[in-house]
């Protein structure tokens, strides 16, 4: 249990019949005190855990895939064949499934997106990081920012700027007169609701997960005790908040693929027009 | 239960807690800036080379792929021709066959109609020789048959008929006359 946990739990003391009521965690538990604070011009800069994550995370992903291609062989071994599998993996089950051969230029950005949030995620169920970067709203919202960015200049420049919203606000095949309810439509959910949509999704199930972990483990804490429904309740919790650890390992890697396939998706379709 | 109500208020109402959906400016930029800096170590040092390196890969494995085809190819014409030269030997070899046998079965006649040829060539000499023999065996009976005829007569008669013409013109035409009948 991290330190953080301890504090939110309301302290060491606090159990089941000893007069302390079950201290559930709410956001507080996102939240960090700074370990350094510094200015650059009028934006104050606080450096907290999760930043020091996301650096960890980084160097972390930077420093495997650098050593792992450091001298790719024919026949593969070792880290190579990991990093491969990956690469592999992002070039033809999300680039080209998507974009077919015109998605070979876009890999080292899907690659970089997806390992780099599957490890900001991961963080979350490394013992003392536990903290998963992308439950701070702030790191979805950067990435679907640079994919938004992405997207819409790339559809712009490929399809033109009229032809671009036009292939997006007047999908063929609909009868003239539902044009009228599907342009602002297919605008407000292409052009605002995406991005937005797409940050969010990812922000929510890292933040959801981990606050059900961190619940049980204080469940489990909390509820030992002198008595037979204390020690039990005890140990389901603690049964539970290993289970949920392990569903998480799942729903990390699942939820950074959902975010890379995404985008993915949405590059497809600004380099092309089709419904 | 009121005391967990209570801490849960206490909790929610002690601090004045940031919106879980608030983006301070400062984590923005710090995920901004850790995304362009993985995404330009991989782009630039890392990913290239895997890339080089699978793009190899797979030339090699279809040229590999091309080469075995190549030669796959080559084996069947070879096998092919094989087969050609092979059926061609043994058409061959029958026509060979076909024609010793009609050689044969000619040399065989050729040398029976020899045999027969010089076997009656033999058995006309042989026919003629006899036929000869004979003639000149009754042409010396018939004049030795006329000699002890005429002796005969003479020594029946008492006198000498050799000398007396018309008495060899008698006794030659009673031989022709003998004749005549034995050939009849």
């Amino acid at each position: 249990m991290s330190a953080e946990v301890v504090i939110a739990s309301g302290g060491l003391d606090c159990h089941l019949m000893s007069g302390c009521g079950f201290p559930a965690p709410g956001a507080e538990i996102f939240q960090f005190d700074a370990v350094l604070t510094f200015s650059i011009g009028s934006l104050d800069v606080n450096i907290t855990k999760v930043s020091l994550v996301i650096m960890l995370m980084a160097v972390v992903v930077m420093a495997f895939f650098t050593y792992a291609f450091r001298k790719p062989k024919l026949v593969p071994r070792g880290s190579q064949n990991v990093g491969e599998l990956g690469y592999v993996f992002i070039r033809d089950g999300i680039a080209r499934e998507t974009m077919g051969k015109d998605g070979d230029k876009f890999v080292p950005f899907l690659f970089t997106l997806f390992f780099f949030i599957w490890m900001l995620n991961f963080a979350g169920i490394v013992p003392f990081l536990q903290i998963p970067a992308t439950s701070t709203f702030a790191i979805p919202v950067a990435f679907a920012i640079i994919v938004y960015l992405t997207w819409v200049p790339l559809g712009i420049y490929r399809q033109g700027f009229v032809g671009f919203f036009k292939a997006m606000m007047f999908p063929p095949g609909v009868p003239k007169a539902m044009y009228v309810l599907l342009a602002p439509l297919e605008f407000l959910s292409n052009i605002l609701v995406r991005p937005a949509t797409h940050a969010i999704r990812l922000f929510a199930n890292m933040f959801a997960g981990h606050l059900l972990i961190a619940t049980f483990s204080i469940a489990a804490f909390y509820l030992i005790s002198a008595s037979v429904v204390g020690i039990l309740g005890s140990a389901a919790s603690f049964v539970v908040a290993i289970a949920l650890t392990a569903f998480e390992a799942l729903i990390q890697g699942l939820q950074a693929y959902i975010f890379t396939l995404l985008t993915a998706v949405y590059i497809s379709g600004a380099l092309r027009a089709e419904h | 239960m009121t005391n967990i109500f209570a801490a849960v208020f206490a909790a929610t109402e002690g601090e004045e807690m940031p919106s879980v959906l608030a983006v301070p400016i400062d984590e923005l930029i710090i995920g901004l800036i850790a995304f362009f800096v993985v995404f330009g170590v991989l782009a630039k040092l890392a990913l290239p080379a895997i890339k080089k390196m699978l793009d190899e890969r797979s030339d090699t494995i279809e040229g590999g792929i091309l080469r075995a085809e190549e030669a796959q190819a080559q084996a069947a014409t070879v096998l092919e021709e094989y087969k050609e030269q092979l059926a061609s030997a043994r058409e061959e070899a029958s026509a060979i066959r076909t024609q010793a046998q009609a050689d044969r079965t000619a040399i065989i006649e050729e040398a029976r109609n020899e045999a027969r040829t010089a076997a009656a060539t033999v058995t006309a000499n042989a026919e003629a020789q006899i036929a000869a023999e004979r003639a000149q065996a009754t042409a010396s009976l018939t004049r030795q048959v006329g000699e002890l005829a005429v002796g005969l007569a003479g020594k029946v008669v008492g006198t000498s008929l050799s000398e007396d013409a018309r008495v060899r013109q008698t006794v030659e035409d009673f031989i022709a006359d003998l004749e005549q009948q034995a050939a009849r």
